[in-house]
């Protein structure tokens, strides 16, 4: 399982990629992926959609179930990752590439893990 | 095995119609179909043969065990059936005058009184077509009490995380925000929780007691309570019914609204060979808002959910199926559905964990999560396993609070030695994972359709046959 150096994590299993131009980037870890199984769907908001830090702005479904996405940020959704769309193996197949949205206006955030906090968050829910 | 369209052979039929005997009447040109119907045709033996090997290939309750979680798949007696095909029930029109039918309308009547007796409510609609219609259905008059009342802020109703999945569907289905609350650590209703989440904008609550981890919430007094003090109302997802009939009901719960799903508690078949029976019971508050009811002082259009009483021959079923048993055979059902799940559970829990609760009330949930760690085998795999035994899979994956989740309702109709029988098969799995594991991925290894594709099916869904092009 991999967690990147680099990028800033949630609780509920959210990378967060800071862009260093005031938006965010944001995606499902390796762990999230893999606890989900093989993604067959995802539904996400549109550009321009407001989000809100701790509440779901989407939501993934598996073979098993359906799983909502909790956003890490409050803002505003700039871009959504369209590709998933028709290929939501992606985010199975490469999921720190397959991104979700790009928030701006970035107003609110939640406490961020950092990789080391993540895996160590990680190993204690083991 | 060649679908029924893939059999047919132009000019093969089995109907001999006689000579029409009444005048011709034409069409009008634009109303014509411009291709013939593409019906298939074949021979009376041929479509005989066709529906037996297709009875064949599936499991149904009459074909062995069927313990599939929160599905109620118990046994429909026979005699169901043949009430709802006398010819005083089928050969009528809804439209015909109320003094022909007034044997239709006695069902209803008696049904309408029984299962208000049995839910300890005050009124009834029988146009529900099935559980999640039925909660589509309450939620309406939940909502309609509050628009009459002008009471417009109130937009929220609370679900716990462990609730059926229609739940939180039909909630946003009528317009309400879905407001979640965990679970305790016993399985229930987080009190604490459910105190911070009401307030001036609760529209409701929706739960089902026993819970989907087949545990009786005993505060539910409580629970109700806090919803009527902020406001809300208070709606019984009637899936798990089957656990409380004839012993404790949801209008003597702090309930003021419960679907019925008749295709599962009260012996109506489901599915493919339905159709289903949601029918909504509601306290005297919310008999205003029912379909077909007049809403006084209000400029707004009846609620019409279904044409007339909606899936009329099942209530004929059901009700055939309450006067067969009596209040007495109601009550000693739900104790046999209560006795079979503890008594499955006690003979598995030694090797597959229980996480909530030392006794059940008519399911019980078991945790694989420490099998897949110890062996890869995961809940699916046990799942598939049991079809080569001749048994139907459990509910799988669910309720979402439990990881590797198989949930098993056996219902009262089945004996002990077939408890005994799927219990010890469980058993051998157990072993088997640990022995021989690898094998159990591609479970069902003897049955007619082998593993399918989950995720292939869900990405490029097959909906619809594909006609060959002439």
């Amino acid at each position: 399982m991999t967690i990147l150096e680099g990028l800033k994590y949630t609780k509920s299993h959210e990378w967060v990629k800071e862009n260093g131009d005031g938006t965010v980037t944001v995606g499902l870890t390796d762990y999230a992926q893999q606890e989900l199984g093989d993604l067959v769907f995802v539904n996400l908001p549109l550009a321009g959609d407001g989000v809100t830090a701790g509440e779901a702005f989407g939501d993934v479904e598996s073979v098993k179930a359906v799983s909502d996405v909790f956003s890490p940020v409050s803002g505003e959704v700039a871009e959504i990752n369209e590709e998933l769309l028709d290929a939501p193996q992606m985010i199975n197949e490469t999921p720190y590439d397959a991104w979700l949205i790009k928030v701006e206006n970035v107003s609110d955030s939640e406490e961020l893990l950092s990789a080391v906090e993540y895996e160590a968050f990680l190993a204690q829910g083991e | 095995m060649q679908l029924i369209f893939e059999k047919s052979h132009a000019g093969r039929g089995c109907d001999l119609l006689p000579a029409c005997d009444v005048p011709e009447v034409q069409l009008p040109e634009e109303l014509k179909r411009e291709q013939p119907l593409r019906l298939p045709q074949l021979s009376e033996t041929e479509i005989s043969r066709h529906y037996s090997a297709l009875a064949k290939r599936a499991h149904g309750v009459n074909d062995g065990f069927y313990p599939l979680g929160s599905c109620t798949m118990k046994y429909n007696p026979r005699i169901d059936e043949e009430m709802a095909a006398l010819p005083g029930f089928t050969n009528i029109h809804p439209l015909q005058p109320e003094n022909t039918v007034t044997g239709c309308k006695q069902v209803l009547d008696t049904a309408k009184a029984y299962l208000c007796e049995a839910t300890g409510m005050d009124a009834i609609t029988f146009q529900p077509a099935a559980g999640a219609h039925g909660e589509f259905t309450g939620l309406l008059l939940i909502k309609s009490y509050h628009e009459a009342r002008g009471d417009i802020k109130r937009n929220k109703i609370i679900i716990p995380d462990a609730a059926h999945g229609t739940n939180p569907a039909s909630a946003s289905m009528a317009g309400f925000t879905v407001v979640t609350i965990p679970s305790g650590p016993d399985g229930c209703v987080d009190l604490n929780a459910l105190r911070a989440s009401v307030g001036e904008d609760t529209a409701g609550l929706m739960l089902t007691n026993p819970n989907t981890v087949g545990i009786f919430d005993s505060n539910i007094l409580e629970i109700t309570d806090i919803i009527h003090q902020a406001g809300g109302l208070n709606y019984y997802d009637g899936a798990n019914f089957n656990a409380i009939m004839g012993v404790v009901r949801p209008g003597d719960m702090g309930f003021d609204v419960v679907h019925l799903n008749l295709h599962k508690t009260f012996a109506t078949p489901h599915g493919g060979g339905g159709p289903g029976s949601g029918p909504v019971a509601c306290k005297s508050i919310l008999q205003p808002y029912l379909p077909g009811c007049a809403i006084q002082n209000s400029q707004k259009e009846k609620l019409q959910l279904k044409a007339f009483h909606g899936n009329f021959l099942v209530v004929v079923k059901a009700l055939t199926y309450m006067l067969t048993l009596g209040a007495e055979g109601i009550r000693s059902a739900c104790e046999g559905a209560v006795l079979n799940a503890n008594y499955m559970m006690a003979k598995l829990k030694d090797l597959y964990p229980v996480p909530y609760g030392k006794t059940c009330m008519h399911e019980f949930v078991l945790s694989l999560e420490e099998l897949k760690k110890e062996t890869g085998v995961s809940a699916l795999d046990v799942a598939k396993s049991l079809i080569d035994h001749g048994i139907h899979p459990p509910t799988m994956y669910f309720p979402l609070i439990v990881h590797e989740a198989l949930m098993f309702e056996p219902t009262e109709t089945e004996s002990r030695e077939t408890l005994d029988e799927a219990a010890e098969v469980m058993r051998e799995l157990y072993q088997m994972a640990h022995e021989d594991g690898a094998q159990m991925h591609d479970a069902p290894h003897h049955a007619q359709i082998k593993r399918p594709d989950e995720v292939l099916a869900a990405r490029q869904p097959v909906l619809r046959y594909q006609w060959k092009q002439v």
